[in-house]
Order: structure tokens, then sequence, then C-alpha cells
């Protein structure tokens, strides 16, 4: 019992000093799990997070999942990744609560017209970030256009994008690793 | 019914949501178009909550949507359905990790959503650039393009794009310090 307290305690902490999403949590999971805890060696944690930024949904709760899961079970999974999203409930509840109150003020309209020019830009460096890593080739290049273009245009389903992104990756993928003759793996 | 109907929208949003908290912009702009619980004006001020508080992107949101759409049950049943499908694939996947980073299916499938993912992204922030640096319904009544472009906010998109490259400050300052310009400068016009 206390040693789920300890999972539930620690992810709590995790997700209640992390500012900034899943990218700025890995530093926080390398103090407080591999090196205060040992619930993981830097090897698994890399492999979690790999594995979290390209399977579904927030990477942060796929890394407290893994973490959780592979100390106690299911039940260690769940109480880990109920830890790391308690923070957000408590304190995105109560600014809720005070902007819908203050909403209306000239001062928090303007902060937020301010705020939303810098938003834009952070979200420019996440995608050149990304885009980095994604768009590799040809292949990926007009997949990456084509999703832009029918979601910032035509405002076509993001389900949709992801199912057949994945089906033509799976037949893309076979074709340029037979022209290259399975030249890298990476 | 509302409850169920939260569930159900954020449940789909982390099923299908690859590439982190980011990768939810996407799906919650579809919400809004489809829903109407929210407008994508309230979705920017949203975001800008979510990236300055600590916590996932994500999660952050969900908690924001629920309580704005239900109050506090609402926020639960959001969070918890967005968490859902992560527990759930994540436990399976843990089951046969070894199998699942090899599998070639696997190895593709990836290599085609990793892109989409951003494209998802990256159309996710247009519109927030949209909102924040041009001026459609002014352009579209006055017709002048220099009336397109929101002159002081392009200013400081760019020197905020400036002080991210030179410094590498944390976000939360980045935010904190476009807030006190936006006030300043009374960016909203109020």
């Amino acid at each position: 019992m206390n040693e789920y307290l300890d999972l539930f305690l620690t992810f709590a902490r995790i997700g209640g000093l992390t500012f900034g999403g899943g990218y700025a949590m890995l530093p926080m999971l390398q103090r407080e799990v591999v090196e205060k805890r040992g619930w993981a060696t830097e090897g698994e944690l890399m492999d979690y997070y790999a594995i979290g930024q390209c399977t579904p949904g927030i990477i942060a709760v796929n890394t407290a999942t893994f973490i959780g899961h592979k100390n106690k079970g299911i039940l260690g999974g769940i109480i880990a990744t109920l830890g790391v999203v308690f923070p957000s409930l408590v304190i995105i509840t109560i600014i809720a609560a005070f902007i819908s109150n203050f909403a209306e003020l000239a001062v928090v309209q303007n902060a937020f017209a301010g705020i939303r020019v810098c938003v834009c830009v952070l979200i420019l460096n996440a995608v050149i970030k990304l885009w980095k890593k994604a768009v590799i080739d040809a292949p990926t290049m007009v997949i990456f256009v084509l999703v832009f273009l029918g979601s910032a245009v035509f405002s076509l389903s993001p389900i949709l994008f992801v199912l057949v992104a994945g089906i033509a990756g799976i037949a893309l993928d076979v074709t340029v690793q037979s022209r290259k003759k399975g030249g890298d793996n990476k | 019914m509302i409850f169920l109907q939260l569930f159900y929208e954020f449940f789909k949003a982390g099923l299908f949501a690859i590439g982190g908290g980011l990768a939810t912009l996407p799906f919650l702009y579809d919400i809004s178009n489809s829903t109407g619980w929210f407008t994508h004006g309230q979705l920017a001020d949203m975001i800008a909550i979510s990236e300055s508080t600590p916590g996932a992107i994500g999660i952050n949101m969900a908690t924001y949507v629920g309580y704005t759409t239900a109050g506090l049950p609402g926020a639960v049943v959001a969070t918890l359905g967005l968490v859902a499908p992560s527990i759930i694939i994540i436990i399976i996947i843990a089951r046969f990790l070894g199998a699942f980073s090899e599998n070639k299916l696997v190895k593709g499938a990836f290599y085609g959503l990793r892109p989409a993912s951003v494209g998802l992204i990256a159309a996710a922030g247009f519109s927030v650039f949209k909102l924040a640096l041009l001026q459609v319904d002014l352009f579209k009544v006055t017709g002048a393009v220099a009336d397109l472009f929101n002159w002081k906010a392009i200013v400081l998109a760019v020197l905020i794009y400036i002080a991210m490259k030179k410094f590498n400050p944390h976000p939360v300052l980045a935010i904190a310090a476009s807030a006190v310009v936006g006030v300043v400068f009374r960016f909203g016009g109020v």
C-alpha cells in the first residue's frame, strides 16, 4: 500500500513541477525515477519515452503508465498516471474558475492577446523541432504537406489523417526500404 | 449525458492523438467545431494557460475544456477520458515491449504517422497564427493589404522568436513577458 502511495506522490510531484509539457518532463523523470528511486534505468526511460512519443496519448501519461506498470503491475500503472494528472486537475480547475469570472476584464483580455502571440512562436518552435525528426525524405514531405493543407484549409477530421497516414506509412516504408535495399535501419 | 459525451470526445482524442500534448490540439478544434462547447478564441486562451501552468499540456487542456463545459465533474471526466486509452494501450504494449519496437509493420506505420502528426500540429498552430497575427475581418472590410497584418503582434512575435533562439528562456518567462507587453500596449484593443 505504501509503495502505491509512493508512486502516486512521486508522479504528482513530477506533474506539479514540470512546465511546458511532455518534453520538459524528461529531466524530472531522470532525477526522481532513475536516480532517486531506481524504478527504471536510464535506458529503459529512453525506450519508454520513444514509445510514448509514437503511441497514442500524452507522452507524460504514457511514460508514467510504463514505469508504474513495470514496478507494481496494472494497478501501479493506473496509480502513477493518476498521480501525474492530479496537480493539473487541481491547478487548472482553480484557474478556470478564476478566469471565467475575470475574462471580461480589459487587463485580462490584453494580457491574453499578448500571450497568444507568444503561443504562436512556441508552437512554431515545437513544430520545427518535430518536423526535423519526422520529415526525413520526399514521401514524408508529401504526407506532411497533404495533412497540413487538408487540416488547415479543409478542416477534415484528424482521425482520418492518422488512419490513412498509418496505412500509407506501411505501404511507403516497404517501397522505400526495398529501394534502399535495407540501407539504414534508423 | 454531457459527461458521457465529454468522456467519449476526449477518449477519441487520447486514442488518436500521437506525439504528445500539442497533438491533442487538432482534436480540440474538431470538438469546438462539432459541439460548440467553446470558441476558437477560448481555445487559444486555454493553450496559453496550459502552457504556462505545470503539468502535461494535453491534460491541462482536457481539464480546462471539461471544467468550462460542465464544471468540476466535467474536468475530471474529460481528463479520465483522455488518459484511459493511454493506460490501456501502454499496459498492452508493456507486455511485449521487445517485439513491438522491432516489428516491421509498426515501424512502417510510424514512418507515415510522424509527418502526419507534425502536419496536424502545424495546422493547429496556423489557426492560432491567424487569430493572433492577422486581422482577416478588418481586411475583408477595407481590402487594404496592410490591414491584413496585425503589425504590433508581428513585431512582438519576431522579438520573442529571436529571444527564444538567443537565450532559450523557459516558456513561462516568454509567456509572462508577452502578457506584460499585451497589457502595456493594449494588444486586446481594450
